[in-house]
């Protein structure tokens, strides 16, 4: 009898591992997909496409090479550096105080806020209103077009707003006692107990940022303020390439391989930061504030 | 410091009558606060509710130079040439096959790939598998795009390769009007599903370990054991979850289908928010584009309202 339990237990669990391995490869063969094409060297790709499994000693950088010599790549880089950076200190700048203040049970006036924030997290009118604010106000070919407005996200805002209304209410009093006023609370006592919530919704908003290529699409015009996203998929479209690199006959790599080569370029600051993301959502933060 | 004179909020006794005077004192008392405020009070003034005070435009005949104020009104004549057209009853099918498609095979797939993660004994394994299994979701669609190029291109695309080895013919998966909505549908599972099993295992944890135990003493195999525990003890996060998701059902992708579609495929690809962008900004049918988003945005609205309430009778729990 117990046996039999045991051996079923067995067999589940060898299940599982195999169903768990088959998710697995398909969520890595398509990286892996991409990193061969993008170290393929030129006479193999001509002669037999993109290999499956490529040797090590065969891999080639020159795509890499290829990319990066050209102005506009590292160009692009910086841009969306700034763009991250500038966003993300703008957004917490915005949202911190904000969240705080909702959080603040005895604030006059906390309700008709929250109601007034929260009506813009469930109506919005689309695109062409904002399309026309920006335009109106000028902002086209500037990164403030791009930050602005998505600056303030209601969902980061209530995540954050919970975990404040969860600090010891004691804390606070004891510093009000002391003589601070709400600034010197905040700056003192709350924000160095907030460390994880700042973390998480920085990395959110920095992920966003680094991500967007839509408005960035859609108000800067000038080449040369172009961030990573939007330079990739030009690159990814295009079918000339004499724009972004010296690509000709004589080009030392496949068209595939600068397009994989330029998708790799994109992820990898993703990829130094993504330990760092993942050690933050695995210890709950995130789930708490979600579960909220 | 006037604070420090001034008694603390416990201290003022709460059953005390309203008084403006009192009302003021607080406020006076909260000023550094109010003062902390006011630069994202200005900020959603300006962002979030000058968009709304544009949006009018869906109820008037814009007109650039006359402004959004000067221009003339026109009553709700743009939604009725929206809801008349022949477009909308193709904005509205693909806008919602592909929500619809996106949760009925994504979201079953992440409820048993968080029930694997979770009944898994190889821990070190399970913990490498959620490591990668996120990892899509912080990735743009553009990157994607590019991923999607690599795996379905027709001329090296791996799965057109292993089609060719069996003796078929190549498929432009991106461009052809029979798989471009797979393409949207799959490609959203393969970023999403991982990523999404981290509010089904937040779940599982939550589940008390006592009934397991139980389990075991009275005997009961590993699937009873999913079948009797952990599928109900779930049960109102994915009720929680399908619900929200119906709420926005009208929100399709719009940044996966902007980097993946293209001319031949906008029959069966172009969603609403699509067709506002290329309608407002590169027509320049302002008022009617307008239109059709805040249409868009007041079903919304009653669908999360709707949905908020059911989740609330039904789960016990408050989206929002």
């Amino acid at each position: 009898m117990l046996h039999s339990r045991t051996r079923d237990a067995v067999f589940f669990q060898v299940g599982l591992a195999v169903f768990l391995t088959i998710i697995l490869l398909i969520i890595l063969i398509p990286f892996w997909r991409v990193i061969v094409t993008a170290f393929v060297p030129l006479e193999i790709y001509t002669r037999e496409g993109v290999p499956f499994f490529l040797p090590p000693t065969q891999w080639t950088a020159e795509a890499f090479t290829q990319l990066l010599g050209h102005s506009l790549f590292p160009r692009a880089f910086f841009n969306s550096v700034v763009i991250t950076l500038l966003g993300t200190a703008i957004s917490l700048f915005l949202t911190v105080p904000l969240a705080y203040g909702l959080s603040t049970r005895n604030l006059p006036g906390r309700k008709l806020i929250m109601t007034l924030v929260l009506f813009t997290y469930l109506f919005s009118p689309g695109l062409i209103p904002v399309y026309l604010l920006i335009t109106g106000m000028k902002l086209t070919n500037n990164y403030l077009a791009i930050i602005l407005p998505p600056a303030v996200s209601v969902y980061n805002t209530l995540v954050m707003m919970s975990f404040f209304e969860g600090l010891p209410e004691d804390l606070k009093e004891a510093a009000r006692l002391d003589g601070a006023n709400e600034l010197q609370v905040l700056w003192n006592v709350v924000l160095p107990l907030s460390k994880p919530i700042l973390l998480t919704i920085g990395l959110f908003y920095a992920v966003y940022f680094w991500n967007e290529f839509f408005t960035p699409i859609l108000y800067l015009k000038d080449a040369d303020l172009l961030p990573l996203p939007v330079l990739l998929r030009n690159i990814l479209i295009s079918a000339s390439f004499n724009e972004y690199v010296e690509y000709d006959a004589f080009s030392s790599s496949s068209l595939e391989s600068l397009k994989a080569a330029g998708v790799l370029i994109t992820m990898i600051p993703m990829f130094l930061v993504y330990p760092w993301i993942q050690r933050y959502f695995t210890k709950g933060t995130l789930v708490g504030g979600v579960k909220e | 410091m006037t604070a420090k004179i001034l008694p603390l909020p416990s201290e003022i006794p709460s059953t005390d009558k309203f008084t403006i005077r009192k009302l003021l004192h607080t406020m006076w008392r909260q000023r550094w606060l109010y003062f902390l405020m006011l630069p994202t009070l200005i900020y959603f003034a300006v962002f979030k509710y000058g968009p709304l005070w544009n949006a009018q435009i869906a109820f008037k005949d814009f007109k650039p130079l006359l402004g959004v104020w000067g221009s003339p009104w026109a009553g709700f004549e743009h939604f009725e040439t929206f809801i008349n057209s022949f477009y909308f009853t193709e904005l509205m099918t693909n806008t919602i096959i592909f929500s619809v498609a996106k949760l009925v095979l994504g979201l079953p797939l992440a409820v048993i790939l968080a029930i694997a993660l979770h009944e898994t004994w190889f821990l070190r394994f399970r913990t490498f598998v959620q490591t990668m299994v996120y990892l899509p979701h912080f990735l743009s669609w553009v990157i994607m795009y590019g991923v999607l190029l690599v795996i379905l291109s027709p001329g090296n695309g791996l799965i057109n390769e292993i089609i060719q080895s069996f003796g078929g013919e190549p498929i432009a998966f991106l461009t052809s009007p029979h798989h471009f909505r797979w393409v949207v549908i799959l490609s959203d599972i393969w970023k999403e599903t991982g990523w999404s099993t981290i509010l089904y295992l937040a779940a599982l944890l939550a589940i008390s370990p006592d009934l397991y135990e139980a389990a075991a003493v009275d005997g009961a195999t590993p699937v009873q054991r999913i079948w009797y525990i952990s599928l109900p003890g779930i049960l109102p996060v994915i009720v929680l979850v399908t619900l929200l998701r119906l709420g926005h059902i009208l929100e399709a992708g719009f940044n996966q289908i902007f980097v993946l579609y293209s001319v031949p495929v906008y029959s069966v690809g172009d969603i609403i928010d699509t067709w506002v962008f290329r309608q407002g900004v590169l027509q320049f049918q302002f008022s009617l584009a307008t239109a059709v988003g805040f249409f868009k945005g007041a079903i919304g609205l009653v669908l999360i309202l709707v949905s908020n309430r059911i989740a609330k009778r039904w789960a016990q729990q408050s989206i929002y």
